[in-house]
């Protein structure tokens, strides 16, 4: 059976930690799939990451296919070291081919080599897309409920 | 969470199909593993067969067999068929006129807005693998918390 361009993308994509030359693609992947440019904010993540953090990506056809980030917090809400996931981010034509399963299988295994043995993430409510995805690799809900309160 | 009957058992007969797509699987059968109502599960069964999501096969070892994508079908797909989720508590105009009564809908409303969203992010492949994990056993817990059927 022909395999399709995104099987391909995320069967091929190497994965390996970004470098500060794959920032500006990163900023523009994330901007085409939220809509929102954010370059400071990646720019922090990555300068964050570099010191204590894994910043991983996918690169396949000389293009950054996908990128996940998160660190190893410690006791933060009481809560032993845990490895928690900032962001996950598919470019839209690769997805639904296991990528995004490849990248988080990898920042899971650099939480294991860094001693922690749980996963954690937060999300939109309403972002089913990402929920599904979380769900699909295993999460359930945890022990924490986030709550919060407008500041008037 | 409290599910209608009819809904508990459509979940019970659309995940253990969708288990082996290629079994076929009379309601008998199915009522016997689950010790619930042929009689009742038929009509389910009839009901999920009409919105395509398993199919019925005739003659000598038929049944019903898996016909939905079990990758995009969602517990949600199947609970809206049998649920009405998206009924909101009622107010008579003098409880709407009371800030408890308001108040009290705000929560309740909460309350639904995480277990629908919960439902939608949870395909049958997800849940069907969750069920192999059974993540409750590591709880210490026989099944999971809070999972019951209404007696109506």
């Amino acid at each position: 059976m022909a395999r399709t361009a995104r099987q391909r993308g995320a069967t091929q994509a190497r994965i390996r930690p970004a470098a500060s030359s794959d920032l500006a693609e990163v900023i523009a992947l994330d901007a085409e799939t939220t809509g929102l440019a954010k370059p400071e904010y990646w720019r922090e993540m990555f300068r964050r990451c570099a010191a204590d953090g894994f910043f991983l990506l996918a690169e396949a056809d000389g293009l950054v296919q996908g990128f996940i980030v998160g660190e190893v917090r410690a006791w933060e809400f009481g809560s032993p070291p845990c490895g928690w996931v900032f962001a996950v981010q598919v470019r839209p034509g690769t997805r639904l081919g296991g990528l995004g399963s490849r990248l988080f299988a990898a920042l899971c295994e650099a939480f294991r080599a860094a001693g922690v043995d749980r996963v954690r993430t937060m999300l939109a409510r309403d972002d089913t897309v990402i929920h599904a995805f979380f769900r699909s690799q295993g999460m359930v809900a945890g022990p924490f409920i986030q709550l919060e309160t407008r500041l008037d | 969470m409290r599910l209608q009957k009819a809904t508990a058992f459509a979940l019970y007969a659309v995940l253990e199909l969708a288990a082996e797509p290629e079994r076929q699987m009379t309601a008998v059968e199915i009522a016997d593993k689950y010790g619930i109502s042929a009689h009742h599960l038929a009509k389910v069964l009839r009901d999920l067969g009409r919105v395509g999501l398993v199919a019925a096969v005739r003659g000598v070892g038929g049944g019903y067999r898996f016909a939905g994508n079990a990758k995009r079908l969602t517990l949600m797909d199947v609970v809206r068929l049998f649920e009405d989720t998206g009924a909101d508590t009622e107010l008579s105009p003098a409880e709407a006129r009371q800030d408890i009564a308001q108040g009290l809908r705000f929560v309740l409303r909460e309350i639904d807005d995480q277990t629908a969203a919960t439902l939608r992010s949870i395909s049958l492949a997800t849940m069907l693998k969750l069920v192999g994990r059974k993540p409750w056993a590591a709880q210490g817990r026989a099944a999971p918390p809070g999972w019951r059927r209404s007696a109506a």
